[in-house]
């Protein structure tokens, strides 16, 4: 391992530190937002390590430098813009949103690994199989089925719960295609049909799942969701050997699972409960 | 199992036990800003988005790094900004009120 392998590594580490610090002074009013400015500081200082690590390589072509600069500058762009004049009211469906967008990216990069090795005509190891697998379906359920939140929140998507005839069926349905599609890939068969499959399985399940819970309920489900992402940007973090990726991952993914029963528990409610969804909870304050 | 593997699943889950532990008593109050901050924290994903764009040599490869780069720096810079709003509102008594304006 060279010294700036080393010393980046070590950045990773500070900055998964920084994200625990940061989570946790989130517990109180008074701290919160130091808790907050310690996070966004781990945040700069990974993604400048990994700037680092990049220019260093020399592996990235110019065509790839002004994709990856184009896709951040749009990113920040969007993401600054919103983030300074949604109202304060809408706030919860953009995070809802930004959450989305987040379990998106997380996808995509398993898709991207994915790809490379099927181009290459090789299979994958069980090791990246296996994340690879889970990735895909975390992500693609997070995204659509955050879009679908923050649709019914912003009033988009009706916010009574949505339950068409038949929508079991098209669940057990669903769940079965992505049960099979994914046992398949799993064995690490890089096949992209089976894959394309997958994921569209996953992003329909994702709305079927959102669409027959109450807009009151939305709040809960926006932090279960989070908590799903958490865990995919693990898995793309196992995919890709990434640490800091599993770490943050898996730190976003256990506290946004108790936030979410917290958040249930606030409302004197379950979290089976509300996700079975459809009594009566079409509006009223959260 | 290699001991990579073995190396990464010990750190998953005991990330996942500081996840669950470092989340005890929080007031109702903070849950949405904790969960917007929550959401910042996964936008590390933003690290391997970069990653992968060093691999990227076809089409496929440039539109998916784009994307995920976008994605990810959307996630980065909007979680926090809006974190950062949200708590803006807790040091917010009445004679405070004018130092809004300055955001």
């Amino acid at each position: 391992m060279s010294t700036l392998d080393t010393v980046i590594r070590l950045v990773y580490l500070a900055a998964a530190v920084c994200f625990v610090i940061g989570l946790h002074l989130m517990n109180s009013p008074r701290t919160a937002r130091r808790g907050n400015t310690v996070s966004a500081a781990g945040m700069v200082a990974a993604a400048l390590a990994t700037l680092v690590l990049l220019v260093d390589s020399g592996a990235v072509s110019a065509t790839g430098w002004l994709v990856l600069l184009c896709g951040a500058a749009v990113g920040a762009g969007a993401g600054w813009y919103f983030a300074r004049t949604v109202a304060m009211t809408a706030m919860p469906q953009l995070v809802s949103l930004f959450n989305a967008v987040g379990g998106g990216a997380a996808g995509l990069i398993a898709v991207h690994d994915f790809t490379r090795v099927a181009a290459g005509g090789g299979a994958l190891p069980a090791r990246v199989a296996v994340p690879t697998v889970l990735d895909i379906v975390i992500g693609a359920v997070t995204l659509a089925g955050s879009v679908v939140a923050s649709g019914k929140l912003q009033g988009v998507v009706a916010s009574r719960p949505l339950v068409f005839p038949g929508a079991r069926a098209v669940n057990a349905t669903l769940a079965l295609v992505m049960i099979a599609a994914g046992g398949y890939l799993a064995t690490g068969a890089a096949n992209v049909t089976v894959l394309v499959v997958l994921a569209v399985a996953a992003t329909a399940f994702g709305v079927t799942m959102v669409l027959p819970i109450g807009g009151a309920d939305m709040p809960v489900v926006i932090s279960l969701l989070n908590a799903f992402t958490g865990t995919a940007v693990a898995m793309a973090g196992f995919v890709i050997g990434n640490t800091v990726l599993i770490i943050a991952g898996a730190l976003v993914g256990a506290s946004g699972g108790i936030l979410t029963k917290l958040m249930a528990d606030a409302m004197n409610r379950s979290i089976a409960n509300i996700i079975v969804g459809g009594f009566g909870t079409s509006d009223g304050p959260a | 199992m290699t001991p990579e593997l073995l190396a990464d699943l010990s750190i998953f889950l005991l990330s996942l036990l500081v996840g669950f532990e470092v989340i005890s008593k929080v007031p109702a109050t903070l849950h949405t800003p904790l969960m917007s901050a929550a959401n910042s924290i996964h936008g590390i994903v933003l690290v391997g988005a970069m990653l992968i764009a060093v691999t990227a040599d076809n089409l496929l490869g440039y539109v998916l790094g784009f994307v995920a780069a976008a994605f990810a720096t959307m996630n980065v810079v909007g979680g926090y900004v809006v974190t950062n709003r949200m708590l803006a509102m807790f040091r917010a008594p009445a004679a405070k009120q004018p130092a809004e304006e300055e955001r």
